[in-house]
């Protein structure tokens, strides 16, 4: 249960950590808060020759507010996203869903990058980027992309990094008059990773349901985002959705799951 | 740019005390506190982050130290369970332990008690469900968690 033998490197600045992701290639990975990272080490699931620990990168971490986004770095641990006022007035969706990120030790050091670039298909904040509609902001060897999220999660752990890219921040439109945010998880134990969750974003008008953005995850190899007009359009948009069962938790019992999250969610947003 | 190395040497302050050493980079921060500093309070549970008997203070924040390299302490403040007990800071808590008996074989009493200080730093009168919450991530294998629970209570500014 110890790490295999790796080198490390601690770069001060992007483009030090790209050279080094370049110069290094398939066998180096970003080491961000190692909350996954590391114990896919001990557990001897991953063996990366090189690992290039960002968390010394100066800025990395920092969350600004725009008149029309707000921006999260990607190095801004979840405890402190958690916490910024700035994130709770521009991106309340995301507030909501981070108490349901692991566990406050995990939190207190996991990374809000780190936790998209993963892109675990039942994790909390990639569903929210595509509920919010971010855009996650790349940087390799050769500058700086923007990937909107939708084009982001492209399968089980799988991105649209290319090797040598990190992400570097996140950008969320900020929340707009109208705009209303839900979130609901179904896991085993607070904290753990969930079976069937929603982080949903909907526009009212004159009190009635006008579009909603309903990002689903853990019910399938990436967060899949349903868009509809109300809740028998959602649930008609997820009965077209594949959606993966195991042994203990069969297809017919998350898509379930997810039945009752898009009922319990939409109907709490219209008494909001 | 800088070279990718196989060791590296550190200057942290462990529990009010400058340290330098040389560290292979990739043990663990409790790997590295327990074996090099002697510092066995911080225990080794299931090494990747589920249990949090290995829960050390970095820079002010409770982390886990079987997900945190010692290098990573380069430049870090450090307290372990052995520090923030000799400062005082813990009496409260160990005592409403002693007194509730909320701790059994021990084990992951110094993740508790780390945890429960930092949830009452910030929340000194939390509801039993908040104390809950905020102790999710500590696992009690002899399952006490009922007295663990009633300890940081009573420890707290609602009783």
């Amino acid at each position: 249960m110890k790490a295999p033998a790796f080198r490390y490197a601690r770069p001060e600045s992007l483009d030090e950590a790209c050279a080094l992701l370049a110069a290094h290639g398939s066998d180096s990975r970003v080491l961000a808060g190692g909350q996954s990272l590391m114990p896919m080490l001990n557990l001897r699931l991953a063996a990366p020759a090189v690992l290039v620990d960002i968390n010394r990168i100066p800025g990395l971490e920092r969350i600004v507010e725009h008149d029309d986004r707000i921006e999260v770095g990607a190095l801004a641990r979840h405890a402190e996203v958690l916490r910024s006022e700035a994130v709770r007035r521009g991106a309340p969706l995301l507030a909501a869903a981070l108490p349901h990120v692991a566990h406050p030790a995990v939190r207190n050091r996991g990374t809000h990058g780190g936790s998209l670039a993963l892109a675990d298909p039942a994790a909390e904040l990639p569903a929210c980027a595509l509920a919010l509609g971010a855009t996650l902001v790349l940087r390799g060897a050769g500058g700086e992309r923007r990937v909107p999220a939708q084009a982001f999660f492209r399968g089980l752990y799988e991105t649209a990094l290319a090797p040598g890219e990190l992400v570097s921040r996140i950008e969320y439109p900020r929340a707009a008059p109208g705009w209303r945010y839900g979130f609901e998880e179904v896991a085993r134990r607070h904290g753990d990773f969930a079976l069937a969750g929603l982080a949903a974003a909907a526009r009212f008008d004159d009190g009635a349901l006008r579009e909603a953005r309903l990002a689903c995850f853990g019910i399938a190899d990436r967060p899949i985002l349903l868009r509809a007009a109300g809740l028998e359009e959602a649930l008609a948009a997820l009965d077209a959705v594949e959606v993966a069962g195991t042994d203990v938790y069969p297809e017919s019992y998350r898509r379930r799951l997810m039945r009752v999250l898009l009922e319990r969610v939409l109907a709490r947003l219209e008494k909001a | 740019m800088s070279e990718p190395l196989a060791e590296r040497e550190i200057r942290a302050v462990v529990n009010g005390q400058q340290v330098r050493a040389r560290v292979p980079v990739r043990k663990s921060l409790v790997d590295w506190l327990r074996e090099d500093r002697g510092l066995t309070g911080s225990h080794v549970g299931c090494e990747h982050g589920v249990c949090g008997a290995c829960s050390v203070v970095l820079d002010g924040a409770v982390v886990r130290g079987c997900l945190t390299l010692a290098v990573q302490a380069d430049g870090a403040r450090v307290e372990t369970i052995e520090g923030a007990t000799e400062s005082g800071r813990l009496a409260a808590l160990q005592e409403a332990f002693y007194r509730r008996a909320a701790l059994q074989c021990g084990f992951c009493t110094p993740g508790m008690l780390l945890a429960a200080a930092e949830l009452l730093e910030r929340n000194p009168a939390p509801s039993r469900s908040e104390i809950r919450h905020a102790l999710s991530g500590n696992f009690c294998r002899c399952t006490g968690y009922h007295a663990i629970v009633d300890a940081v209570e009573a420890a707290s500014r609602r009783s």
